[in-house]
């Protein structure tokens, strides 16, 4: 989208973009055919790095958009989760439809949720949300219908064939990988987006131009808590069994920071890199336990310290190179 | 009555935990999201100086010298680094801090729960009454959590020190055009804070068992009583700290998964009904 004006163009999209985007399409629709040919090893692994994917995504929404850092996150990817499991098992709702159900509940009740934590800001919102989080946790490790604190098992899938769950559950991901990357490309291109991150450039000036600064934050904020749910939801779907330890662990969140710090922070391309890395160690390391996670947390400090932009924002940088061109160029003629 | 006395009791060891989170924040609007995990790590430095053979007393002495020197370097030469209008570095290297320590120890000291053995003062109690009896030991820590947040307001209120503190909190620009090193008065409140932790971590070590993945429990429960207690006002974070241990206590009593759960519904409560805090800003 360019808009001509007599002395200067603005830029969006370049030609390289346009060919890495159309690179990228061509991806998804072989990544499409996987089931027919591929292990079902493959399909679960890629289920699972699709839920991580998208929850550093809605992270790096928060984070490197909205400003909002938050280690609470996972209170709407286990809310997400138990949602789909209780419409699935006790309501006879297809689990399929409840990962979408889920998402959206996860997705309102961050509403009423945000008029808590907002009263918080900076440092002490990161831990405000993680205190919910673990209410969260504590509230549902309460609840004898889910199993209580040692969970439960999903049900509702049990009538259908074991190949049909993973090709279905692998389409699945990867249709919600794709939308949850359009949803966050389209809400920045448009004129929300703008706003976004002029609130995240100087909020003092961006609301004396009559942006409501309070609105859009809670928009992400929501926005956000739907896509956490939407990875919980998908993620138990693969998993079949859920427990509150598993849903509300803040490790959801310390793996989607590590991720987006790694990839580049304030980027769609971030996470996107961020997991691929993440999913290399995670298959070539993790066997090593303990000091895998040092190592992952030795990464996030030194990269926040010495390398602030990530490799994605290196790349871009060196290269120029953008997937996702949200910004807007001034060309002067 | 019971039930109020032990809450009491627990909101000074809550009290200990939160002060050095408190003089964090309120020097460098610094949140450290691995406190309770330095926390842990204090207890498990002293309990390692026992296992070399020093006297229990002797090993909480010698964590506080070890804990101001880690302090001291760490913000020096890290945190200082992070520091600035944008929240995210200090959050993401603290958070980074956090996962190493507490896979560090869970490496060093497997994750049993241990305590540090006193040779039975821990257990020893003073009988008020046939029903009534209080342990010593959480005496002792009420008493010491008193002291802290009396010394700690007298100095930030009275001494140089305390001074160049608030005029770095203030207005850090202005404070370096006096001739003040920002860095440095930073690396000292840090310094400082880590002794406060050092010294919570060596009585939690005392009064209860530690595992290396008690920490982030520890670092809710130390800014809960920050928050509830009102930014800027040590006395503020005792009292929070009290409120907090008080409810969990109530909550416990009630049913053994309420307790903790119950703390978090307070501190909710008061953010909702005083987000300010209960005694804000006494500071001055």
């Amino acid at each position: 989208m360019d808009t001509n004006h007599p002395s200067y163009t603005v830029v969006r999209g370049t030609r390289g973009s346009m060919a890495l985007f159309a690179f990228a399409l061509m991806l998804v629709a072989f990544a499409a055919s996987l089931p027919f040919w591929g292990e079902s090893s493959w399909m679960r692994e890629f289920v699972e790095i699709a839920c991580y994917f998208i929850f550093a995504m809605m992270w790096n929404l928060m984070a490197g958009y909205g400003g909002m850092v938050s280690i609470g996150q996972q209170a709407f990817f286990g809310l997400g989760g138990y949602v789909m499991l209780s419409l699935g098992n006790f309501w006879g709702v297809n689990p399929f439809v409840a990962v979408v159900l889920g998402a959206i509940v996860a997705g309102l009740i961050s509403i009423p949720v945000s008029w808590v934590a907002f009263r918080l800001q900076g440092g002490y919102f990161a831990i405000g949300t993680w205190v919910i989080s673990e209410v969260a946790r504590l509230s549902i490790a309460n609840v004898s219908a889910v199993g209580g604190g040692s969970g439960t098992t999903l049900t509702a899938l049990r009538g259908i064939e074991k190949a049909t769950r993973e090709s279905v559950t692998y389409w699945m991901a990867l249709a919600c990988v794709v939308a949850s990357i359009s949803l966050v490309y389209l809400f920045l291109r448009s004129k929300q987006g703008l706003a976004l991150l002029a609130i995240r450039d100087n909020e003092v000036a961006a609301r004396s131009q009559g942006i409501a600064v309070g609105r859009m934050k809670l928009a992400v904020y929501a926005v956000a808590a739907f896509g956490a749910g939407l990875a919980g939801a998908l993620y138990f779907v693969g998993n079949l069994r859920i427990s509150p330890d598993a849903a509300f662990s803040v490790n959801w969140s310390a793996f989607a920071i590590f991720m987006v710090v790694i990839g580049g922070i304030g980027r769609i391309e971030g996470p996107l890199v961020g997991a691929l890395v993440f999913w290399a160690m995670n298959k070539f390391f993790s066997e090593y336990g303990t000091w895998y996670l040092i190592g992952l947390g030795l990464i996030a400090i030194v990269m926040t310290v010495y390398f602030k932009q990530g490799l994605w924002g290196f790349v871009q940088q060196r290269w120029g190179w953008t997937l996702f061109p949200t910004a807007r160029k001034l060309q002067l003629k | 009555m019971e039930t109020v006395i032990q809450g009491v009791l627990l909101g000074g060891l809550y009290g200990l935990f939160a002060l050095g989170l408190s003089l964090m924040f309120g020097v460098m609007r610094l949140t450290n999201t691995a406190h309770g995990d330095f926390i842990i790590l204090g207890s498990f430095s002293t309990l390692t100086l026992v296992n070399l053979g020093l006297s229990p007393w002797l090993a909480m002495l010698a964590t506080l010298p070890l804990a101001w020197l880690m302090g001291y370097a760490l913000q020096r030469y890290v945190l200082n680094g992070t520091l600035g209008k944008d929240p995210l570095p200090s959050l993401v290297v603290t958070f980074g801090m956090s996962i190493v320590v507490q896979n560090l120890l869970l490496e060093l000291f497997s994750a049993d729960p241990r305590s540090i053995d006193t040779g039975g003062f821990s257990t020893q109690g003073i009988a008020f009454s046939p029903e009534l009896s209080v342990g010593v030991l959480p005496v002792v820590i009420l008493a010491l959590a008193l002291a802290v947040t009396a010394a700690l307001q007298w100095m930030f209120t009275s001494t140089a020190l305390g001074r160049t503190f608030r005029a770095v909190s203030d207005d850090r620009e202005i404070a370096e055009l006096m001739g003040l090193n920002a860095r440095k008065v930073y690396a000292l409140a840090t310094a400082l804070a880590f002794v406060l932790v050092g010294l919570a971590g060596s009585l939690q070590g005392v009064r209860t068992t530690v595992s290396p993945a008690d920490g982030p429990a520890l670092l809710l429960f130390a800014f809960e009583a920050v928050i509830m207690g009102g930014m800027g006002s040590f006395w503020g974070t005792l009292a929070g700290a009290m409120l907090l241990g008080l409810t969990q206590q109530v909550g416990f009593r009630l049913d053994p998964g309420w307790g903790i759960w119950g703390g978090h519904l307070m501190f909710l409560f008061v953010l909702v009904l005083r987000p300010q805090g209960l005694f804000p800003k006494t500071r001055g």
